[in-house]
């Protein structure tokens, strides 16, 4: 009995509950990769947090200029690649950095280098998606932008209105709130709320979480919310380990106290790691093809078309050729056919009704 | 300059008493303004040992000085004598000592005038600092009823006054705030409306010392110390640091200070202040205490002890808690209380030190002998050119009528 509902069931069964499974195989072989870009003012940690996400060490032989270099500095665009593989998985890491930036005295439109060099992947990636081979198309698209906020200040400055909203249709941006170990947690909270007000009064459009499905368990909501309800994340970021409670953890120590990076109740590290790494990864990628390249490539192609219906209104109306009119001795034949054609159609249809009449 | 060293290094005593007088006032306008007594009796014992052991030493200093200038004296001067007579020699008690305490009394009542300047980005604490400096509420920040965390889209300088007092000794505090200093964009020249204000702060007191009837005590509205806040990012000075610097060090006393200095570990912050400083003598910067206006050796060492240590790392807060039994001024965070007066947490009892408790009558001593005299000199031979001009023009004529004539 048990064989054959067995094979009953099999024969019901179609099988492709297995295609997650399959394309995580996949996935799995051909690894991901994923492009973070860091933006901000010199100073603000950003290399130490990229460190302590990632626990790389990427920047082991940083040079500091000195004071005259430092004067003419302009903003740079700067790429570290890392591999990482973790349970069989591959991780291709770009970190897209952004030196230079906010630090001069006139600091106008220091965004350009950054918004040029986001664009300039959304071409390369156009053109590679309309080339002829694309097996092998790299895409070096920024897939989210981490944004450095001071946590001196009271609120948005006005370098970090401008440069969000230059970004906000390019990329998805995640403002955080840098060095938080300067600041009680009554200040956290409020400098958290000052800036959600302000990012809503300027419509600045950062990255939004997606909502979770209503089908999720109850834990999975709680964490969702407790997640959206903390941004923008207050993070720390060390490059050293140190020994806290008993334990190895990375942290800064200091006269009056050892800071944890990964203690939630210190700061939102882990918040942001789980956010970027293990949820949401996918979905910023997601968003980044869905809409801000999509957003590109529309805009693209718009301006492509305007400047060639620009350049035809330049020239000459293309001309358009007359039909060869057929000479009156070809029209009589057409004429005389079309006649025999009428003739013989009516004289079937005469012989069907009589055939029809014999029938009955 | 002879002149002007001699009397420097001759009876100190008296003239920190001309000092004294020049610079105290009586406003119409003060608002009385009682202080915070916290913790006030341990601070007052010390104090009390303090002044008592800097009397004994000026008394000493005072009267090998006079021995030095007697003998300078006597050598250019040729055909007079001048002796010295120690007061081991004296047949009895003279008295000349009580010429400090009268100064003493003299200067109590009429009390001290001290302008401080605060130049930073919004956000870096100077309010805060300020009101923990003199633990009261002195800054822009408590006093104005409108005061609002914004950021200023031009740079508008604003100051308050305070009187406050302490065992009899009364100080006319002025706080001068820069908001909006460095928070733009662009920050082109924001440092200009600052250079404008000190430089007629230097304008009224050159007018006021000029006039033929000219006040008793002239008001003191100079700058006598700038305060500049630098944000803790613990890599380097910005250029916009180092502009203003560059620009201000030369008119004014500047004591750079790292603000918010509890997210710097304690070898971060060495190496940040390293840095600094060897930012600050590539660009040829000069902060206070200038190693040129040393006096003398005993300076030298002190000044130098405080040199390798500036800029100072620096908490403020006006919030208490206990900690071990004690109430103490700090920031309590989920890892620990840091605590501002606590010298192995924070270098605030440094800055404080320098600035009120053992440099304050230097800083205005070296705006008012060095960067007021400077401005003056500057000032008085722009003045002379046109004189001069005016002088040869009045020659030239009175030739040319000659020669006619």
């Amino acid at each position: 009995n048990t064989a054959t509902t067995k094979e009953h069931r099999e024969k019901e069964y179609v099988g492709f509950a297995t295609l997650p499974n399959q394309v995580h195989r996949k996935s799995v072989k051909k690894g991901f990769d994923f492009t973070l870009m860091v933006a901000g003012e010199s100073g603000l940690g950003k290399s130490t947090l990229v460190n302590s996400l990632f626990l790389t060490d990427l920047h082991k032989d940083r040079k500091l200029l000195n004071a005259e270099e430092r004067i003419s500095q302009t903003v740079e665009i700067t790429k570290h690649t890392v591999d990482i593989e973790e349970k069989g998985v591959k991780l291709k890491l770009t970190i897209v950095d952004t030196p230079g930036f906010g630090d001069a005295v006139n600091n106008t439109e220091c965004w350009r280098p950054i918004t040029d060099y986001i664009d300039q992947q959304f071409e390369q990636y156009f053109r590679d998606e309309s080339g002829l081979n694309r097996k092998n198309i790299q895409d070096n698209r920024v897939h989210c932008c981490l944004y450095f906020i001071p946590p001196f200040g009271h609120g948005l400055r006005p370098v970090d209105i401008e440069f969000m909203k230059a970004l906000q249709d390019k990329v998805n941006v995640v403002p955080l709130i840098s060095k938080a170990d300067c600041l009680m947690p009554s200040e956290i909270k409020k400098l958290k709320e000052r800036l959600r007000e302000e990012i809503d009064k300027y419509g600045i459009k950062i990255y939004q979480f997606p909502d979770c499905d209503s089908d999720e368990d109850e834990e999975f909501k709680q964490q969702d919310r407790e997640l959206k309800e903390s941004t923008p994340f207050a993070v720390i970021g060390s490059n050293t380990v140190v020994e806290a409670r008993g334990q190895r953890v990375r942290g800064r120590l200091y006269p009056w106290g050892i800071v944890e990076v990964e203690n939630q109740s210190h700061c939102d590290f882990v918040k942001l790691r789980t956010m970027l790494i293990r949820t949401h990864m996918h979905d910023l990628k997601d968003i980044t093809c869905d809409c801000h390249y999509e957003n590109y490539r529309a805009q693209c192609i718009q301006t492509m078309t305007s400047k060639m219906n620009a350049d035809k209104r330049v020239e000459s109306p293309i001309p358009i050729l007359p039909l060869s009119t057929p000479d009156v001795e070809t029209e009589k034949l057409i004429k005389m056919k079309d006649e025999e054609l009428r003739r013989m159609q009516q004289m079937l249809q005469k012989m069907q009704q009589q055939m029809h009449e014999q029938d009955l | 300059m002879e002149d002007r060293e001699e009397k420097e290094r001759g009876v100190m005593a008296e003239q920190r008493g001309e000092e004294g007088e020049s610079e105290a006032t009586k406003e119409n306008s003060t608002k009385g303004k009682e202080e915070n007594g916290v913790d006030m009796k341990a601070e007052e014992e010390e104090e009390k040992q303090q002044k008592q052991q800097e009397e004994e030493d000026e008394e000493e200093r005072g009267m090998s000085k006079q021995v030095e200038v007697t003998m300078e004296v006597s050598e250019r001067v040729p055909g007079l004598t001048a002796g010295v007579i120690r007061g081991a020699d004296l047949f009895g008690y003279v008295g000349i000592e009580a010429v400090l305490d009268q100064m003493r009394r003299k200067t109590m009542k009429a009390g001290f005038e001290f302008n401080i300047m605060v130049v930073g980005q919004s956000g870096l604490g100077k309010s805060t600092l300020v009101n923990t400096l003199f633990k009261s509420k002195v800054s822009r920040k408590s006093c104005t009823p409108n005061y609002e965390e914004k950021i200023s889209k031009t740079v508008k300088l604003q100051s308050v006054s305070h009187v406050i007092e302490e065992k009899g000794v009364k100080m006319k505090l002025t706080v001068i705030d820069t908001p909006g200093f460095g928070d733009q964009i662009n920050n082109e020249n924001c440092w200009e409306p600052i250079v404008k204000y000190v430089n007629e702060q230097y304008e009224k007191y050159l007018k006021e010392e000029l006039h033929v009837n000219r006040k008793r005590r002239i008001p003191d509205t100079r700058v006598h110390c700038c305060i500049y806040f630098l944000p803790a990012t613990g890599h380097w000075l910005r250029p916009i640091d180092i502009e203003f610097m560059k620009r201000l060090g030369k008119i004014v006393s500047i004591v750079p200070v790292i603000a918010k200095a509890d997210t710097l570990t304690i070898e971060e912050r060495l190496e940040f202040k390293q840095r600094i400083r060897q930012d600050l003598a590539a660009n040829g910067i000069r902060v206070y205490p200038q190693k040129e206006y040393d006096e003398d050796a005993e300076d030298r060492i002190v000044n130098d002890r405080i040199r390798e240590s500036i800029p100072f790392a620096v908490v403020g807060t006006d919030k208490e808690h206990q900690v071990n039994g004690n109430k103490v001024l700090g920031r309590k965070t989920k890892w620990g209380i840091i605590e501002v007066e606590n010298a192995a947490h924070c270098e605030f009892a440094n800055l404080r030190d320098l600035l009120i408790r053992s440099h304050l009558q230097d800083l205005k001593d070296v705006t008012h002998n060095i960067h007021y005299e400077t401005y003056r000199v500057r000032r008085l031979n722009e003045s002379n050119m046109n004189f001069s001009e005016l002088e040869l023009s009045i020659r030239n004529s009175i030739e040319f009528l000659r020669k006619t004539l």
